[in-house]
């Protein structure tokens, strides 16, 4: 059988530009994680069920597992290792995980972070049953959600903190 | 000094997490070669040929390997990881099928490929020709035998195994009254997000395997793998990655993957991997929960238990690895916080051409709880007495510790129940809900045509099930503390709270200590993660461990300091004197000064140079010490510890869609005393989501074929935040195990224990009719709803009460 056809794609990840060869097959998670080399956007069910794979494309959320990396040409990804602050300290979603335990395994979790980065841009002060419908898409075997609403919430907090610089 | 010991301190592992800087199965081996399988499209069938020609060309295609390709101890079969007197018909797989397929999913022909879509490429036009035969499906099919799974295992019974105390027949004919039910539970699965994955390197310069694997136990695999291969344990590394969960399933091993990852690599001189996918983990892994249940119970006018007979079977699927574990932990755990009378239970474990079973967290618990629980409330319906007050009068009572059931447990040691105080969990329950009070909650919410109801449910759990672990603490001569516990870790926060145990237990600030788990290279002897072990067994080890690092940095603190040891504290990683606060040296020159050296690697290491320190009258190290400041222990208890705990839920139940919702769920539990009460809450949050899910929406849907219909997270429902309890309530209580030196019992898997048993209760509660077979959807309900309305219409009655169907 003849080898692939290889396809050139340009990806701004995380703002750096990213030039990478791949068959036309080849899904924008594989390639983030494979040909990229950034690892934390994780694959947990390759039919975009599960959420675990979700970067933000130009800024909204969507399922890379569901995306073909060659669609993906001239587009400016988001993944979790982009979400911390440029001085290197946690985001207040990242922050918000961490103080209120979020998270145990972890594997849910960039897919969890990068939703709600987005979210909370569209609704940076929201109640709890809209933080529960936030993160509606995605799934968790972990945590039984409880503490993932709280750390919603514990973000918008953070972030209007943050933003009051205090 | 704040003692870090039950501080709901943050985890030290998120930081890395939430950065996406973990290092899962996946995220390791970029230069690996890949694998996909054949694996089985039947569920029973034999394997004719296997034609590969025209996956030949395919490109960056490197090897093909079937069952013939399989050299050695690697050709036989997979490993019977748990026999048992009783498992008399025990029968475990190939790591490639030979001959013959038993379940969809079997795995029949290795590819390896530069990478895995090409891997995907080449399996996929792979022809293998099979053979169907006759499947069998589910108990009631297993129990016929009209088909064998495995010709030479008559009637499809692995095991079966009685056990008795008591003579049951009396007890049952002397009772003033006999109930009989029928109680089943369906299948669900750990269904961890990450599923099953391995990585392997071999070396053959220095003739050494290193891998990663995905797993509950790396020493485990480690041995399953050097004997498998041909390899000694100490040419074999087994590392355990960040695990994205596991919950029991990643405890089997080994995987036949985990086997034939290595060898190919070994074979090929190249980094081999495994990476599942979701449809491979629902069909290749493993599954558990399905059993059905006959109970015939003798009480009196009162709701005492007088004597209990469970007859029920299990269904483990097409091969039995684990042994008899599941149904030996339902027969016994099933007894609960309750004296039962005499009590005889008897199972048989049977083979179907569906996935095997092993340990779902719970492990059996979860169908043992909704048989007993499910018993109890039909006692209390019989009699007309609260629920709450049945259970109360059966139970063991605090000053009955040590009670001892006269049965044999799933460690193969008595079934004898160290310490806990049921009636002091049930008055907190009660409180938390608002039992008392519930009757008007429930009467009101009829009067505005909404159907309330209230259900409880009670578990003891086996705990820090042995045979032991251990844990080794140095102290660096940076200060710097690192420990190692051979156990794994999946997400349960081990190296927070083994360094919380550390910190306290050696005096030094938690940052100072890094806990690395689960990888050979620093622990070599260890058991796994499962069974609600980790806290007590490795938390123990470490304890004693750092006790042992301790009593050395006093003793080499001494000498230097020329005091004698009794007089002196560890505080922030200072040894000084009592009362005394200039005499003091840091533990990082202790250690430092516990290591005699030639020479001077850096400044700090002057100290213990050979003209520095030593007594020219003494060797410079004793006959009975050893260098550096270090300390291994060992815990290895006489029997489990058993934690316990009793959950609460209202429902409401949709009068026209029958549709379901939880409206509170409320939880006591008793795990000793909390080392990290943010992480126990969690770990009990975690599980009533999966309790809640087993209740209501998962199930391995397999029809009469053996195809599973809903191998997928689009139709197996796994809980949304929208399907879980918007607040899970919890009290705590701690009754502290005698059995361990920190009074710990397990916490892992509780909250999944009574979720099927404590939603059952409050359905039929709601509805007023029986609720005997779990999960239930809402058509079930609906089905049920009609059935029991037919009926009352018959009787010219209106509703029926009667909880035995």
């Amino acid at each position: 059988m003849t080898e692939e056809q290889l396809h050139d794609v340009r990806l701004t990840v995380n703002g750096a530009a990213h030039q990478v060869r791949v068959p036309a097959r080849r899904l924008l998670s594989d390639c983030l994680r494979h040909d990229v080399r950034l690892t934390g956007t994780h694959v947990g069910c390759e039919h975009g069920v599960c959420g675990a794979c979700t970067v933000l494309v130009d800024g909204t959320p969507a399922r890379s597992c569901l995306i073909l990396a060659v669609t993906a040409d001239g587009l400016d990804i988001t993944t979790v290792e982009g979400l911390t602050e440029a001085d290197g300290s946690l985001s207040p979603v990242q922050q918000a995980f961490e103080d209120c335990h979020g998270l145990q395994c972890g594997f849910c979790t960039p897919g969890f972070l990068t939703t709600i980065t987005a979210g909370l841009r569209r609704k940076p002060d929201p109640t709890e049953a809209e933080a529960r419908e936030m993160i509606g898409g995605n799934l968790c075997r972990c945590t039984g959600y409880q503490n993932i609403v709280r750390s919603v919430l514990r973000a918008a907090e953070i972030a209007r903190a943050r933003g009051s610089g205090s | 000094m704040t003692r870090m010991f039950g501080e709901p301190v943050t985890r030290v592992e998120d930081d890395r997490l939430l950065r996406g800087h973990g290092a899962y199965l996946d995220d390791l081996g970029h230069d690996a070669l890949a694998c996909a399988f054949v694996r089985s499209p039947h569920a029973h069938a034999d394997v004719l040929d296997v034609d590969v020609t025209g996956a030949l060309d395919v490109d960056g295609l490197v090897a093909i390997y079937t069952y013939e390709d399989l050299p050695g101890r690697l050709a036989e079969p997979l490993p019977l990881l748990i026999p048992h007197p009783a498992l008399t018909h025990g029968r475990t797989q190939y790591a490639l099928a030979r001959g013959v397929v038993n379940h969809v999913g079997e795995p029949v022909v290795m590819v390896v490929a530069r990478d895995r879509y090409l891997a995907e490429d080449a399996a996929e036009r792979i022809i293998v020709t099979y053979r169907p035969l006759p499947a069998v499906v589910g108990i009631p099919a297993a129990r016929a035998a009209e088909h064998l799974v495995h010709p030479d295992v008559p009637g499809n019974v692995a095991a079966n195994l009685v056990q008795a105390v008591g003579d049951v027949e009396s007890a049952l004919a002397g009772a003033a009254h006999l109930l009989e039910l029928d109680l089943s539970i369906e299948r669900s699965a750990s269904t961890p997000m990450e599923g099953r994955g391995v990585l392997a390197r071999w070396d053959p310069e220095s003739h050494r395997l290193r891998m990663w694997t995905s797993t509950q136990t790396s020493t485990g695999v480690r041995a399953a793998v050097a004997a498998k291969l041909g390899l000694a344990l100490v040419d074999v590394d087994v590392i355990t990655p960040d695990v994205g969960g596991g919950f029991g399933v990643k405890i089997m091993h080994p995987w036949p993957e985990e086997l034939l990852a290595p060898w190919a690599a070994m074979l090929l001189g190249r980094p081999v991997k495994f990476v599942e996918d979701r449809r491979e983990h629902f069909i290749s892994s493993a599954h558990e929960r399905a059993q059905q249940h006959h109970v015939r119970v003798g009480f009196d006018n009162d709701g005492h238990v007088l004597g209990l007979d469970v007859r029920f079977w299990h269904d483990h699927g097409a091969y039995i690895p684990y042994g008899l574990i599941v149904p030996i932990i339902t027969s016994t755990q099933l007894l609960g916080p309750y004296k039962p009378g005499a009590y005889r239970v008897e199972f048989d474990s049977l083979y179907t051409n569906t996935l095997m079973v092993t340990p779902y967290r719970g492990a059996g618990r979860p169908q043992g709880v909704f048989v007993m629980e499910r018993t109890m409330d039909a006692i209390a319906a019989f009699l007309g007495l609260d629920r709450a007050l049945v259970r109360e009068r059966n139970f063991i009572r605090p000053d009955e510790m040590p009670y001892d059931h006269g049965l044999m447990f799933q460690d193969g040691r008595p079934l004898i129940y160290d310490s806990g105080d049921y009636p002091a969990s049930l008055e907190k329950l009660k409180k938390l809900v608002g039992w008392d009070e519930f009757e008007h909650v429930r009467d009101a919410a009829r009067a505005d045509g909404r159907r309330v109801g209230i259900g409880l449910a009670c578990y003891v759990e086996g705990t820090g099930v042995g045979p032991y672990e251990g844990g080794h603490v140095v102290v660096e001569t940076t200060g710097k503390v690192k420990v190692a516990t051979g156990l794994t870790t999946q997400g349960q926060g081990h190296q927070t709270v083994f360094a919380q145990i550390v910190a306290d237990e050696l005096g030094v600030p938690m940052a100072d200590v890094e806990v690395v788990t689960g990888d050979t290279r620093r622990f070599g002897y260890a058991v796994g993660t499962f069974a609600s072990r980790a806290a007590v067994m490795s938390g123990s080890a470490i304890a004693l461990a750092a006790r042992a690092a301790r009593a050395k940095a006093l003793k080499v603190a001494a000498e230097a300091l020329e005091v004698d040891a009794g007089d002196l504290e560890i505080v922030d990683g200072i040894v000084r004197v009592v009362g005394s606060p200039g005499a003091a040296i840091s533990l990082g020159t202790v250690a430092v000064l516990s290591n005699p050296l030639r020479y001077a690697f850096d400044d700090a290491a002057k100290a213990a140079t050979q003209f520095a320190v030593g007594d020219v009258s003494k060797p410079p190290v004793a006959e009975d010490d050893e260098p550096g400041v270090e300390g291994r222990g060992f815990f290895s208890p006489m029997q489990s510890t058993f934690a316990s705990g009793m959950h609460a839920v209202v429902v409401e139940t949709d009068p026209d869609t029958a549709e379901i919702k939880i409206l509170r769920y409320c939880v006591v539990h008793d795990c000793g005393r909390l080392i990290n009460p943010r992480i126990v809450e969690g770990q009990i949050h975690g599980g009533v989501a999966q309790g809640v899910g087993g209740a209501l929406y998962e199930r391995m849907v397999y029809d009469e074929a053996g195809q599973l219909q809903n191998a997928s997270f689009m139709d197996f429902l796994m809980p949304y935040v929208s399907e879980v309890p918007e607040r899970v309530e919890i009290d705590h209580l701690e009754t502290p195990s005698p059995l361990n030196p920190l009074g710990i019992k397990g916490a892992g898997e509780a909250g999944v224990i009574p979720g099927a048993a404590a939603i059952a209760s409050a359905i039929q509660d709601a509805e007023g009719f029986a609720i005997t077979a779990m999960p239930i959807s809402p058509s079930d309900l609906f089905e049920l709803r009609r059935r029991h309305e037919r009926a009352a219409r018959a009787n010219g009655g209106s509703h029926e009460r009667s909880t035995a169907e």
